[in-house]
């Protein structure tokens, strides 16, 4: 039995079957199943080189690397939740410890880009490592309180331990190293051009949003990501068949929170701070919320609602003094208004949750595979 | 008490005093609890929009005492009513839909209910401190050289109120019983001829009615209403997890525990815990359910989740 996964379909030996057909689990595993998953493929490299050099302003990109950090965060939370079922509400904390470790070692010790970022994913299994247990013991409801406590504990922390962050007034990151061999991405000079900083911002982080997507969809469709998705669907069958409780869920734990401190570290390189109230409730909340908007346990469906979550939060922020949103929105304490920015961006968020969770409860996602299959199918309708 | 004083840096009647303080607010946080428990108990369901439900509530003591001038503890009555047709529109506009649905999803609806309901109300009455006003603030009833505020007192009195009322309605009313008869086993309970749609409404509503209470007891005092309250209002998780999440009287007791904890640790930590940095009260209750989670994972008094295969 071939053990390796092929990434791309047959097709290479010729006679090549009219639609690509699904003979075989290997088939069914595939990452790009068919020419159209190739296409796609190229057009998205040809968008990540085309975006940031012609079209979109230093503030788009800004944007479009929010986005993308936001992207790498919510690819690790759905790996726990989506995946493995196991919820989490202390996603933020995982995201500020990576960011303090960008402050900290990158800034404050000048360690290279290429050593402390993977020490800031190394942190991540570790303190993964060490939560995971707890889902072993305590199920469902208890476990979501255990990882809010988890949020007013890394506060705490953070606040506390003034030599790493910097206290309650957070910590600045400066000259941090952000060069990957001999690409510094603190302005990319790259055959002859010279990138601003938002360019060069732009290709590291979709970079690992594509390495992150890539790792992620491997992952699940390996042994670990079975027995995580087991896990997910009734985990007293899985433990029956033989999957290793203890090992998946730390495990998934440990995936989790690693791609969170790379999230965190890339937010913190990006808007070049770390504070303790920017790691709270909220954020958790709006990873979450990524998730159910973008399809849980789908790893593109992280990427559409970071896109949607933060692209909505852009908007209004843009249009806070447009006609139609500025008799709602204040924008300062002279202005006439219902609400300030922040106010509606949360009321948004959680009319978001629960229509998604009433009406679409698969997310975005769901849409892209029901317009699939219906193109697929066509002109059946089954 | 004045045995223990002269070890610890602080005197007897300081000591006393602190104590009191950590039962009364313990019996705060004892408030909400029983609003998450009451919830859980019937539907299975953390309502993480219950710190909406207690903000709401504060506001509209507010708004019935100070706006429109009616008198305090008609204010309180009306609030309460008020909390409790807002705990029953919501469970029939959204939380109807989501019976049977898995924790996560209705986990996450109440917290998007509780992210609208609370920007909501900074929206109405505005993100600065208010004062309301309350006819307890500032009186002090004085028994052996300990001063006892009389809000502290109102707080202690409404969760003793409170807590009897849910044991006698559980135990001796038919909608009690029947509240307890979905909890045990919806399909069963139904068969019985028990409608689930009347008992999950009343659960929700009488959350609603409890939390407005809450929320109007944490309101007291000088400029103590505002925004902020409903995230207070997640400082009782402790007390409700360390209590079990179905049981009254632990929801109670958890409360009562964490308050003391807090109170306790506010007081000694100055001198004894300075490493563990500024105001740990605020962590302590975390760290207390941590611990007494890893040792019973189901609470203090929380039934066992039994797995059958």
């Amino acid at each position: 039995m071939r053990t390796l996964l092929t990434p791309f379909g047959r097709g290479r030996s010729g006679g090549r079957p009219s639609r690509n057909l699904v003979l075989d689990y290997r088939d069914d595993l595939r990452i790009f199943p068919d020419r159209w998953a190739r296409v796609g493929l190229l057009l998205l490299a040809f968008l990540y080189i085309y975006l940031p050099t012609q079209q979109v302003s230093d503030a788009g990109l800004r944007t479009l690397s929010t986005i993308g950090v936001f992207a790498i965060g919510a690819i690790g939370l759905n790996l726990l939740t989506g995946y493995t079922g196991q919820v989490s509400l202390g996603h933020a904390f995982f995201i500020g410890v990576g960011s303090y470790t960008a402050a900290y070692l990158g800034a404050e010790m000048g360690w290279p880009f290429l050593v402390y970022v993977p020490a800031a994913a190394l942190i991540g299994v570790g303190l993964g490592v060490v939560i995971g247990p707890f889902a072993l013991r305590l199920r469902g409801h208890y476990l979501v309180i255990v990882t809010l406590g988890l949020i007013f504990l890394g506060r705490h922390i953070f606040n506390n331990w003034t030599s790493v962050t910097g206290g309650n007034r957070g910590t600045q990151i400066r000259g941090a190293d952000m060069s990957v061999g001999p690409l510094d991405f603190s302005g990319l000079e790259l055959f002859g051009t010279t990138y601003s900083r938002e360019q060069s911002m732009f290709f590291l982080v979709w970079a690992m949003v594509a390495i992150a997507a890539l790792l992620a969809k491997n992952l699940v469709r390996s042994r670990m990501g079975r027995a995580m998705q087991a896990v997910r669907d009734r985990d007293l069958s899985a433990e029956i068949i033989g999957v290793d409780l203890a090992r998946t869920k730390v495990g998934a734990f440990a995936w989790s929170s690693a791609f969170a401190c790379v999230a965190g570290v890339l937010s913190a390189l990006q808007i070049r701070f770390a504070g303790p109230d920017d790691f709270g409730l909220f954020l958790s909340i709006t990873y979450v919320a990524i998730i159910i908007i973008g399809g849980v346990g789908t790893i593109f469906g992280a990427i559409v609602g970071s896109i949607f979550v933060v692209g909505s939060e852009e908007l209004i922020n843009e249009n806070s003094r447009s006609d139609w949103l500025g008799p709602l929105v204040s924008t300062g304490p002279t202005d006439s208004g219902w609400l300030s920015v922040g106010e509606l961006n949360a009321v948004l968020f959680g009319a978001f949750i629960v229509g998604f969770l009433l009406f679409e409860p698969r997310g975005l996602a769901a849409l892209w595979f029901r317009a699939k299959a219906w193109f697929l199918t066509w002109p059946f309708s089954y | 008490m004045s045995a223990l004083a002269p070890v610890l840096a602080v005197t007897g009647t300081e000591l006393v005093q602190n104590l009191i303080g950590g039962l009364a607010l313990g019996s705060k946080y004892a408030l909400i609890a029983l609003g998450f428990v009451v919830v859980f108990r019937a539907t299975g369901v953390i309502n993480f929009a219950n710190g909406a439900f207690v903000l709401v509530g504060a506001y509209m003591t507010y708004q019935f005492f100070q706006t429109w001038e009616l008198n305090f503890y008609l204010a309180i009555v009306l609030s309460m009513i008020f909390g409790f047709l807002l705990g029953i529109v919501l469970e029939a506009i959204v939380l109807r839909r989501l019976v049977g649905e898995a924790p996560f999803t209705v986990i996450m609806v109440t917290i998007g209910l509780l992210f609208i309901l609370d920007n909501l109300v900074t929206a109405i009455w505005g993100a600065s401190n208010l004062n309301l006003g309350d006819p307890w603030t500032g009186s002090v009833v004085e028994v052996a050289g300990v001063q006892v505020p009389h809000r502290d007192l109102w707080a202690m009195g409404f969760t003793g109120v409170v807590l009897c009322g849910f044991l006698l309605f559980f135990r001796y009313s038919s909608m009690g019983l029947a509240m307890r008869a979905t909890a045990m086993d919806p399909e069963a309970a139904l068969a019985q001829g028990i409608s689930a749609r009347t008992v999950y409404r009343v659960t929700w509503g009488i959350a609603g009615l409890v939390a407005a209470l809450a929320g109007t007891t944490f309101a007291t005092g000088t400029g103590n209403l505002q925004p902020g309250l409903g995230l207070l209002a997640l400082a009782a998780f402790p007390a409700m997890i360390l209590g079990g999440m179905d049981s009254p009287l632990g929801a109670v007791l958890g409360g009562l525990i964490i308050g003391l904890v807090q109170q306790l640790t506010q007081l000694l930590a100055p001198e004894y815990m300075e490493w563990a940095g500024r105001s740990p009260e605020i962590v302590v209750p975390y760290v207390v359910m941590i611990v007494i989670l890893l040792v019973r994972p189901y609470g203090l008094f929380g039934t066992p989740e039994v797995r059958r295969v």
